[in-house]
């Protein structure tokens, strides 16, 4: 993996720092005497010297009882775009500022920190089975958070959005800042007791996906600490609930034709219509629980192991709208601290409600704070209210609607 | 190798430079139940340049020392870029020193077949507990050496070794499944990941045990902390808002974080500090050649100082305390904590929960996060405390608190400190940096809890 990045940063509504990252990465996975041997190196490394450390290795690997990929025929999947190569200091200096501009102007006194940032990376993969697999992306990111402070109270609104194209227009960004601040102007409370609650697409990347994440992970399921390890087949969640892993969408930056051990990447349904279809695998994994990978060998800085590339709840078709007008009292989640904190294999998350709205007869009747949410993922998704027709990505890699659930527990001071 | 560097920044126009070259290599052992998922080893090479130029920065990072030059010119045309003001930038005298490794029982030094079999052994007696599903099991140590010159004349090389070992027994019934983990770390001792037979069979049947254990009501608890416990509150509810670079450009923060402010009881006392000898947090110069201090944040209640890097003294008028840390050369230092804890006061344990009727002692830990004004920590054990006396085994909780008011409801501080090494902090994307964190018993009132 050779890829270079240029990043400007935001401090206190002004430019800080620009950087630029260069970055060559290696890793070589040996097979000796049927064991797996494993290094990596970023930066310059010999060839032999890198032989060397995955031969001290393979005798401690597990042993290969899969065949790695040969030449395969990858999807066409589109992740670069020229046109962020073509992108310059000025030009994403000023996007920054452009967002920074109009936030001020709605609130003054905010003060916004961010980063933005464009690069290009090339991936390439060979192995001696005769595979050889090339792929260049390009990816162009920018997340901004304001921080308001009001009588010694701090508010944390922000937005962050990826692709693999340029990303132009301010508009969205600031206005999506802005729409946070304007509903926390005011401040409410919520008592403690069980509630409805929406989790908007930040609350349900925050604080929902986790546990899912770790249960459809193929390797949790092998190990037996999967909740779902025997519901294949089975109706778990709410017939309105759909969820899969999508690869395939282009200019996303989770998307790509091949996994990191070149196995052709594909869209895999993990639920359908709420039932459990499948799992996602690696090579070794899936060898393990005799299925197949499903093209999710992913290296997280390690040796390939079982990992998501773009998540995507199906969207419904209530307007986020129609979901509040519906609730008498209640809470809308955005950003939930702590989430994952819980006992997430189970499901169980808690957090306390760093960025969420109290709702009063069918209106945002304004910001709470102090509250902690607590509850489970399968008991809360196998009921569900009403999902949103707002679907949008979280930072490229999860594609989401609002979700409203129907009780929650809450506590609050 | 110096002249090299310091060839590559002579001539240049900004007001500080500084270039710093990272090698490291670690070996990693990973399991997953009975099977030894990975048997790894990496090596690194990299280095930065960092240029400050009329108060904007450029840093640019690279894997050769090729044309080092030019990746000088472009950090300083970056920087110039950015610059609109005056640089300030707290001076230091500039040291010419190396510091070696410190070890006791070197991890390099003994061999991955001899690491592999004692995490066999730990794993064969979390897997023979009855109803212990699974394990996992990741061990990782690491050598590194840092060069940093400046434009300034300093040449520090500093090398260390890391060892750290996580832990977790899986235990599940009817489709509830529970975890409980153990965090260990060092610098540059093996010693501390041996001999954990003991512990290895404690949170396996402590993860068994938790399969049977009530979920908590939801509300506000009075709450003892152990010290393991207390020390990521500590991290977390004080530690990361006393670090400057959140303040030093925030007029109002600057104002609600005057020294001198009173943020808890006479009793209270929290120090950071990685000249504090011989903890994971400990080195001798920081990233930018500041060396090591001791700071007390918070002395006898009131705020007493902050921790900082070169540039927010500078700002802020106060003097650099060695905090300016880098996880490796991918990243510019950022004001980072050391080794931070809460100072021991005289209160024994049974004495806190004496007098407590209905109340949550709280040990071990999960995780732990902070939004400046509000935190949440989450505890790995939990039980309740009846009538002064620790009583039934809970589901583990996720407490939170506002950082203004939480310290000030610290009622009772332990005799008892402890610190813990096994920890990693994040923040602005680099993680998990070396930290320690440490308390005695504390107890808190009106702790906010997550529950049913």
């Amino acid at each position: 993996m050779v890829s270079r990045r240029t990043t400007a940063q935001f401090e206190a509504n002004r430019l800080k720092q620009i950087q630029t990252r260069e970055s060559t990465a290696t890793a070589l996975r040996i097979v000796k005497k049927g064991r797996v041997g494993f290094a990596q190196a970023s930066g310059n490394i010999k060839g032999k010297d890198l032989l060397k450390m995955a031969l001290e290795t393979s005798p401690f690997g597990y042993q290969v009882n899969f065949l790695f990929p040969s030449f395969e025929s990858f999807p066409q999947v589109e992740v670069f775009d020229p046109q962020v190569e073509g992108t310059s200091i000025k030009d994403i200096v000023s996007l920054g500022e452009n967002i920074i501009r109009e936030v001020c102007a709605n609130t003054p006194g905010i003060l916004c920190e961010g980063s933005l940032s464009s690069g290009t990376a090339t991936l390439t993969i060979d192995n001696t089975s005769g595979e050889n697999a090339s792929c260049r992306r390009s990816s162009f990111s920018v997340s901004m958070d304001g921080m308001l402070i009001r009588d010694g109270d701090m508010l944390y609104v922000g937005d962050i959005r990826s692709s693999c194209r340029p990303i132009i227009d301010h508009a969205p960004i600031s206005g999506e800042i802005i729409r946070q601040l304007n509903l926390a102007r005011k401040n409410a409370s919520i008592g403690t007791g069980t509630f409805p609650v929406i989790f908007t697409p930040f609350g349900v990347a925050g604080a929902l996906l986790a546990p899912l994440i770790s249960a459809f992970n193929g390797k949790t399921v092998l190990d037996g600490a999967s909740p779902l390890k025997d519901k294949i087949g089975q109706q778990i969640f709410d017939k309105r609930f759909s969820f899969h892993d999508d690869p395939t969408i282009p200019f996303q930056p989770g998307s790509t034709p091949f996994d990191d051990e070149g196995v052709p990447a594909r869209k895999n349904t993990l639920v359908d219509a709420g039932t459990v279809e499948q799992f996602y695998y690696d090579l070794h994994t899936a060898a393990l629980a005799g299925t197949h990978s499903t093209g999710n060998g992913n290296r997280n800085g390690g040796m390939p192991s079982p990992s998501p590339h773009a998540l995507v709840i199906d969207p419904g078709h209530t307007p986020l709208d129609e979901m509040i007008k519906n609730i008498k009292e209640g809470l809308i989640v955005e950003q939930l601290m702590g989430a994952e904190q819980g006992n997430i294999l189970n499901g169980d998350f808690s957090g306390n409600v760093l960025l969420g709205y109290k709702v009063e007869n069918g209106v945002i009747a304004g910001r709470v704070k102090d509250t902690m949410v607590y509850g489970n993922v399968y008991q809360l998704l196998k009921d569900i209210t009403a999902i949103g027709n707002d679907s949008r990505w979280i930072a490229g890699y999860v594609n989401t609607p609002s979700i409203c659930c129907a009780q929650i527990s809450i506590a609050s001071k | 190798m110096k002249d090299v560097l310091f060839s590559a920044i002579a001539g240049q126009k900004a007001d500080y430079i500084e270039i710093r070259l990272d090698e490291s290599s670690s070996s990693r052992l990973t399991f997953r139940g009975d099977r030894l998922e990975e048997a790894g080893r990496s090596a690194s090479t990299g280095g930065n340049v960092r240029a400050l130029v009329r108060g904007g920065w450029g840093f640019v990072t690279f894997n050769s020392l090729d044309n080092l030059a030019d990746k000088v010119a472009l950090a300083v045309e970056q920087a110039g870029y950015v610059g609109k003001e005056d640089s300030k930038f707290s001076p230091i005298a500039p040291a010419t020193d190396i510091v070696s490794a410190e070890f006791k029982k070197n991890p390099l030094d003994i061999a991955l077949s001899a690491k592999k079999d004692i995490l066999d052994e730990y794993n064969r007696l979390m897997l023979g507990t009855p109803e212990v599903q699974t394990t996992s099991i990741g061990y990782a140590d690491t050598q590194k050496k840092v060069t940093l010159v400046t434009s300034e004349g300093a040449h520090i090389e500093q090398s260390r070794i890391d060892v750290s070992l996580r832990l977790t027994a899986i235990a599940s019934r009817d489709g509830d499944v529970q975890q409980v983990g153990l965090s260990i770390g060092s610098k540059g001792d093996f010693a501390v990941v041996e001999n954990l037979h003991n512990a290895a069979k404690d949170i396996a049947r402590r993860a068994v045990a938790l399969l049977s254990a009530p979920h908590v009501k939801g509300g506000t608890y009075t709450v003892v902390l152990d010290p393991i416990l207390a020390g990521v509150f500590v991290h977390e509810a004080f530690g990361h808002l006393s670090e400057a670079d959140h303040v030093y450009e925030n007029p109002q923060l600057r104002e609600i974080m005057v020294l001198g402010r009173r943020f808890g009881g006479k009793h209270l006392n929290i120090i950071d500090g990685a000249a504090v000898p011989g903890l994971r947090g400990s080195f001798k110069y920081d990233d930018e050649g500041t060396p090591a201090t001791k700071t007390y944040l918070i002395r006898e209640g009131i705020l007493n100082s902050r921790l900082h890097s070169r540039e927010t003294a500078a700002r802020m008028n106060e003097t650099p305390t060695g905090n300016a840390r880098a996880i490796n050369y991918q990243f510019p230092p950022i004001v980072r904590m050391t080794n931070t804890y809460i100072e021991p006061g005289r209160t024994s344990f049974d004495d806190m929960i004496s007098d407590i009727k209905e109340g949550i002692y709280a040990r071990e830990w999960y995780g732990g996060t902070t939004s400046l004004e509000m935190f949440t920590f989450s505890a790995g054990e939990a039980y309740m405390i009846r009538d002064g006396k620790v009583a039934e085994m809970i589901k583990p909780i996720v407490l939170t608190g506002n950082v203004f008011t939480t310290l000030d409801n610290i009622d009772a501080i332990g005799n008892d400190l402890d610190m813990n090494q096994g920890g990693g902090c994040g923040k602005a994307g680099q993680s998990p940096l070396p930290v320690s964190n440490g308390s005695p018993h504390i107890r808190i009132k009106n702790c906010l809890i997550g529950g049913k």
